[in-house]
């Protein structure tokens, strides 16, 4: 039971990053390949900050946001202007990047062979909470003017901008919110984990968050959430050899079958709503109705 | 020493250009950045690993093991990944996407089929080495600036004096007038997957030489030459070549001189600052956002 509420917490945390990189890459149309590197900012300062100087963990987590967000907005202004392949290789620069100063940073952060001793703080509960809260206020930012605005820009820049959307303050919108929520889950992880090595921030990482955000649906938050609900537990329960392998060519198969015939994703544009879960039920319980009806002729 | 140094990160450095040229090519056709190019690299890397181990101990015809390999690896992935998707019209943001979902789907499954060891080549040169002006210079980084120089060459005078070449400069202008006057664009982007391919597979093979192979060898070394490529202008075969010379040379000159554990810092330094700066590199076109 314990063992299923840390996979539960661990998925939880994830989710909180997967619905940020949502926002930035499903909502806004600009792909990153390095958001693990602030999730390892979060995480690092998060963890530095309450086992060096003894601030509570609520207050690391946030300071590991709020750093996070700072170094995703300076770093990302200048090439926000750029075409999206600049972006995409520059985040991946960005990612390597931090995780290569963690890695130098010895003194500091124990560098390849870790920091440890890490105070605990994260349960089930807060995190979950944290996920629920995210979720409500990220849908309702979807909903509102800025939201829109962002989806405006994915769908046609030009035309947005036309109608007097301004292009770069909305991606740095986009930018700062998937910036502190990957921060979040890094602080969560990190007094989740109570250890932390560059390695657990590494391109892979990055990889995974991104393909959950294609799997279920750019432009669908409740389908991303749906597509981390089932992809992010896997790793427990596939636990033998090269488990690990295996997964990520089950997650690259998956986002090649997905884009190759349904490029929309799991829930393309929509949301998931509670008529599309009467539907499914209405739909078992016809085809339900008929195997009977069937089985009595 | 500064001798020694220069000469290594030469060789480094014309064996980024191979792989950034491959970048370049198909960025110039099609104008998407092809990440499943790594995976290629590795590949070569590892044909040529197991042919000099199980079947002949000569460098030369490893590498040319590494190229047939490479070569058919990337127009498997053009035919299968790359083709529907081209023949679709679909979003260059989904050629991407799919190239990233093929390169974790191999770098994964090389993992698996071959272990993550490090292993190295039973024909070995880096021990080897010849003096010139007072400095030793390697065997291995002669024969991999030869060779690449070789194969830069070859692709250049393709592109410069054959009918293949003319239709690759016509479709990098415009594919679709190109595709009027008669050229098989999809016959074309095979051939510059195949072209772009063999020149990953020289460059996994010589890295392999040079260094040790291992699985994830493609993925660390392709990042590398894909900042040359931005560095001398995503789309520019010349840019790229003289970018990845300067980033070979720079990378093996802070490593001597400052640290080794700063050198890949300082790569993914330079593709900030030059984003920052220039963001078209050396000799690029427009980089701006297109309508």
């Amino acid at each position: 039971m314990i063992y299923w509420l840390g996979v539960a917490t661990l998925v939880g945390i994830y989710l909180i990053a997967v619905m940020g990189v949502s926002i930035l890459c499903g909502f806004t149309g600009m792909f990153s390949l390095g958001h693990a590197g602030f999730m390892a900012i979060g995480a690092y300062t998060s963890a530095l900050l309450t086992k060096n100087f003894g601030i509570p963990i609520f207050a690391g987590i946030i300071g590991g946001m709020i750093l996070a967000a700072i170094a995703g907005a300076l770093l990302c202004y200048p090439t926000l202007k750029l075409r999206d392949d600049y972006f995409i290789i520059v985040t991946l620069g960005i990612g390597e990047a931090i995780k290569l100063i963690i890695l130098n940073a010895v003194n500091l952060t124990g560098g390849a062979r870790g920091l440890s001793d890490i105070p605990k703080g994260s349960s089930f509960i807060s995190v979950w909470a944290i996920v629920i809260i995210t979720f409500i206020v990220l849908r309702s930012f979807i909903n509102s003017k800025h939201g829109r605005n962002c989806i405006a820009l994915r769908e046609e820049e030009l035309a947005a901008q036309s109608v007097g959307i301004n292009p770069i303050k909305y991606k740095m919108v986009a930018m700062v919110i998937s910036c502190l929520l990957c921060g979040c889950a890094g602080g969560f992880l990190a007094h989740y984990m109570h250890y932390l090595q560059p390695n657990m921030f590494s391109m892979v990482k990055s990889d995974e968050l991104i393909i959950m955000v294609i799997l279920g649906g750019q432009g669908s938050l409740t389908g991303t959430v749906l597509a981390g609900l089932l992809l992010l537990p896997l790793p427990e329960l596939l636990r033998f050899g090269s488990a690990e392998q295996w997964r990520m060519v089950f997650y690259g198969l998956l986002v090649v079958i997905v884009i190759l015939f349904r490029p929309a994703g799991l829930m393309g544009m929509r949301e998931f709503t509670f008529k599309d879960i009467k539907n499914v039920a209405k739909w078992f319980r016809s085809e339900y109705s008929k195997k009977t009806t069937r089985n009595k002729v | 020493m500064f001798i020694q140094q220069f000469v290594n990160g030469i060789s480094v450095g014309s064996v980024y250009a191979l792989m950034a040229v491959g970048y370049a090519l198909i960025y110039s056709l099609l104008n998407f950045t092809n990440f499943a190019h790594g995976i290629s690299v590795t590949i070569g890397a590892f044909a040529a690993f197991f042919f000099l181990t199980y079947a002949m101990q000569n460098l030369l015809s490893g590498i040319i093991m590494g190229v047939i390999a490479a070569a058919l690896l990337a127009a498997f992935i053009q035919l299968v990944a790359y083709r529907p998707l081209l023949k679709r019209n679909s979003k260059r943001i989904f050629l991407m996407i799919i190239g990233l979902g093929v390169s974790v789907i191999g770098d994964n499954l090389i993992i698996i089929a071959f272990s993550g060891r490090f292993r190295i080549f039973p024909v070995n040169f880096s021990s080897e080495s010849i003096k010139i002006f007072g400095a030793n210079i390697g065997v291995v980084d002669i024969i991999i600036f030869v060779v690449s120089m070789i194969a830069l060459l070859i692709v250049e005078l393709i592109i410069r004096k054959t009918r293949l070449g003319l239709a690759i400069r016509g479709a990098s202008f415009s594919l679709d007038t190109t595709s009027l006057m008669g050229v098989n664009t999809y016959k074309l982007i095979l051939t510059i997957f195949l072209i772009a391919g063999s020149l990953a597979g020289i460059a996994g093979a010589l890295l392999g030489a040079k260094y040790t192979t291992y699985p994830s060898l493609g993925t660390f070394y392709t990042n590398k030459a894909f900042i040359c490529a931005v560095f001398g202008g995503l789309g520019s075969l010349p840019g790229a070549m003289i970018g990845a010379l300067i980033l070979g040379v720079s990378e093996s000159m802070i490593s001597a001189y400052v640290s080794t554990g700063l050198r890949d810092l300082f790569s993914y330094f330079i593709l900030i600052v030059i984003l920052l700066v220039r963001p078209s590199g050396l000799m690029g076109k427009s980089s701006e956002n297109k309508a």
